[in-house]
């Protein structure tokens, strides 16, 4: 009886362990971070690049119409492969492209903009990384796009040929 | 009178040291429980990526704005999702993390109360 109870909890515990990881095998790995289920983008103060005015992120996005955020840095090597797509996208009258220039050097990021041509329309300045921080953002290169205040669509990482597709798509 | 006012500079200055050595204790301790996302099972206080050096210097701002250690907390959680806290909370998704060891431990008792009795 009590051998019986022994074996009972035995293969009772390996099944549970094994449920488990099988449980585990069908996850993947990478995480993927979760979109936050809060997507409206909070208000904190924003430092403005060329007029270094410090202004509230909640005018910058004010207008019923889509707007692209791209964090981007002179010192980022993706930023400079997807630069073209955001200069091409820049001629489409639907979006209004903003820059995030991310923990950089002024003189650098205007090297850079003389270089590769500007497609913002407004630049925030963000030397602490803050307000990349605030934004929810995990690093450079990294795109939200934005209508009526709210983030819709995230891309974590340099924008490619089918993401500019996939935002041509939504802003139509 | 003079060594009285150089004793209350001095004093001003040690008492501020000690705000500041405060802040600091809590900011440790608030960067050592949120998790760096972008490097690999690093919490923001080891890491010295950028990532964690803005989270690391908005904590700091947050703590001079007065919040406290849980509001900073559900504040990156709120942004980053729950992932970011090294102390998640119970739910549908954390109750075989929270309730296994209670488990196993519960079973591994009984366990071995079974085999005492068997030896007595």
């Amino acid at each position: 009886m009590k051998n019986k109870i022994l074996t009972l909890t035995i293969t009772l515990i390996f099944i549970m362990i094994f449920v488990i990881f099988y449980k585990g095998l069908q996850d993947t790995n990478i995480y993927t971070p979760e979109t936050r289920s809060n997507n409206e983008i909070p208000a904190f103060s924003v430092q403005l690049f060329y007029s270094n005015e410090k202004i509230s992120s909640s005018e910058i996005f004010d207008l019923d119409q889509f707007y692209l955020l791209n964090i981007w840095s002179s010192w980022c090597v993706p930023c400079r492969q997807e630069h073209s797509l955001l200069m091409d996208l820049a001629k489409n009258k639907n979006i209004k492209i903003f820059g995030l220039n991310y923990k950089d050097k002024k003189s650098n990021a205007e090297i850079f903009l003389k270089e590769l041509g500007n497609p913002y329309e407004q630049i925030i300045f963000d030397i602490e990384g803050v307000n990349a921080i605030e934004l929810g953002a995990y690093g450079v290169p990294e795109t939200f796009l934005i209508f009526k205040n709210k983030i819709i669509k995230k891309y974590i990482g340099p924008l490619n040929q089918n993401s500019i597709k996939q935002i041509k798509q939504l802003i139509k | 009178m003079k060594i009285l006012k150089l004793f209350f500079i001095f004093f001003l200055i040690f008492s501020f040291n000690h705000l500041k050595a405060e802040n600091r204790d809590i900011k440790n301790k608030i960067t050592k429980n949120l998790r760096c996302l972008i490097c690999q099972g690093q919490s923001v206080y080891d890491s010295d990526s950028e990532f964690a050096n803005s989270l690391k210097f908005l904590v700091n701002k947050k703590i001079n704005e007065g919040l406290t250690e849980k509001e900073i907390y559900k504040y990156f959680a709120d942004k980053y999702g729950e992932w970011i806290l090294y102390d998640p909370t119970l739910n549908k998704n954390t109750y075989i993390l929270w309730l296994l060891p209670l488990l196993i431990f519960l079973i591994g008792g009984a366990i071995i109360i079974k085999s005492f009795i068997i030896k007595k």
